[in-house]
């Protein structure tokens, strides 16, 4: 009997077919539920929540603007995260993953400033503002940029992965910036509305359809992830005899 | 020759400082190009002594920045071309200190003139006296770290043919909050606040990249060596 413990369940999640084959069985179920989950969020908070005391309707956009920016924070995270995978057990898969994660996060992080701006016009009178919060999230965009340049300026993929990863990781440094700079500075933009410790600073009514938004945003967020990598997995590994049986297949031949 | 620690560091310390010296026009370039574009603000935007004095610590950091951008792609480019870069991946020493001997080298030859050019770029764009202190003392510290996290992208970006606008991308996002807290200790100090505290924090980061920066170079020169 072995005292040590079992890590085959580990090598076994760095196999591409394994990847391919699980995330092909789970996409329909996780794209359906996505659905359900944005499009209640959606009508729930842009048409059933109680108008806010002072903003009037204006502050329906946080329906999209907070659940872009969790997103944005956390997939910088899971792209940094993969990458430091990948260097410690050389795992292809989690490179893979890492180089999925670089262009979803930079669109989030977009999204989440753009929708930033439009809110701003309204409520604050101004687009832009360089206040701590707006600017560190430029600066996650910056990132997310870098990495996905840095990826695709390298002839050999093994170096453009491992530049990629170290990069994410010299970033990182940023995400705790982002995320205490509104308690760390007095910005214009508001404190943490949600906090793990206590009960939120919002009304549920308005709250709880955040709560589904935030959710349907990350099973959006895993549908997209799956898809690209499933596409990169794809790519790669289209010289092994399992792809290109899997294409003879759906060719119909 | 011993393998002690020390002895990587300052082996790469004399070599880069003598390369640099013998080739003095190279070297110096970066403190010229500090010098004339900080000419360029009073030219196209205002003369006017009030309106440089407010921008003043900004322009300075900004072109500061600029020109140790500049100095960082060749930090090693040359040996990777001549193949010492091979060599220095080979020797018994720890990758790190070879690493950190370099980076202060290159600090030694850009950051620092830099610095002590400062003071005369700050009158001639109208800085207040009361922000020469915190202006050389800002750079001195901040020059440090801009050195040694551009020298982070120096080594991703070796190997390629054009890495140069490629490190400024990777680069420019992690000098970033360099470049907010070096100036925010002149403007501490111009308009009468402890300019200490910001300073911490530019000397929190400097420790941060002193330590972290050579592992994530020497990670980076090796990935580069294998491909």
């Amino acid at each position: 009997m072995s005292s040590k413990t079992d890590w085959t369940w580990f090598h076994r999640l760095g196999s591409p077919r394994w990847f391919y084959e699980t995330t092909g069985r789970w996409l329909p179920w996780l794209g359906l539920l996505t659905l359900l989950l944005l499009g209640t969020g959606l009508v729930w908070g842009l048409g059933f929540a109680p108008q806010d005391a002072k903003q009037g309707n204006s502050f329906r956009i946080i329906y999209i603007h907070v659940p872009a920016s969790f997103l944005a924070l956390a997939g910088y995270y899971l792209m940094a995260i993969a990458g430091a995978v990948g260097l410690i057990w050389r795992m292809k898969l989690s490179f893979m993953v890492m180089k999925a994660a670089a262009p979803i996060g930079a669109v989030l992080t977009f999204l989440a400033l753009f929708t930033g701006a439009v809110w701003g016009k309204p409520t604050w009178g101004t687009y832009w503002v360089w206040d701590a919060r707006v600017t560190s999230m430029l600066i996650l965009l910056f990132l997310y940029l870098g990495v996905l340049a840095l990826q695709y300026a390298f002839h050999s993929q093994e170096a453009g992965n491992k530049a990629s990863a170290i990069l994410a990781l010299v970033g990182t440094v940023n995400i705790p910036i982002i995320y205490k700079s509104v308690d760390w500075w007095y910005t214009l933009h508001q404190p943490a509305t949600i906090k793990f410790t206590s009960a939120p600073s919002m009304h549920p009514d308005m709250f709880q359809p955040l709560l589904v938004m935030i959710l349907g945003f990350y099973c959006f967020y895993a549908v997209a992830l799956f898809l690209h990598t499933r596409a990169e997995i794809l790519r790669r590994e289209r010289k092994s005899s399992w792809v290109r049986e899997l294409a003879i297949k759906e060719a119909g031949l | 020759m011993s393998r002690s620690l020390p002895n990587g560091f300052t082996a790469y310390l004399k070599r880069d400082l003598l390369l640099a010296y013998r080739r003095r026009g190279e070297a110096a370039s970066p403190l010229i190009f500090f010098l004339l574009v900080s000419t360029l603000i009073p030219l196209g935007v205002s003369p006017d002594p009030a309106r440089l004095a407010e921008l003043a610590p900004g322009i300075i950091w900004v072109m500061a920045l600029l020109a140790t951008l500049l100095s960082t792609e060749g930090l090693f480019a040359a040996d990777h071309q001549d193949g010492s870069l091979e060599q220095m991946l080979i020797t018994p020493q720890l990758l790190v200190m070879p690493v950190l001997g370099k980076v202060t080298a290159h600090w030694l030859v850009t950051g620092l003139p830099l610095t002590l050019v400062s003071p005369v770029i700050g009158l001639v764009l109208s800085l207040p006296a009361v922000g020469i202190a915190p202006l050389v003392a800002s750079l001195a510290v901040g020059t440090g770290c801009l050195s040694l996290v551009g020298a982070v992208g120096a080594a991703l970006t070796v190997s390629l043919r054009r890495g140069g606008l490629l490190l400024s991308l990777l680069v420019i996002p992690l000098y970033m909050p360099v470049i907010i807290f070096g100036s925010a200790v002149v403007q501490a100090g111009i308009d009468g606040f402890n300019w200490l505290t910001p300073m911490a924090a530019l000397g929190a980061m400097l420790g941060l990249a002193v330590v972290l920066c050579p592992l994530a170079i020497a990670g980076a020169l090796r990935l580069v060596s294998s491909n």
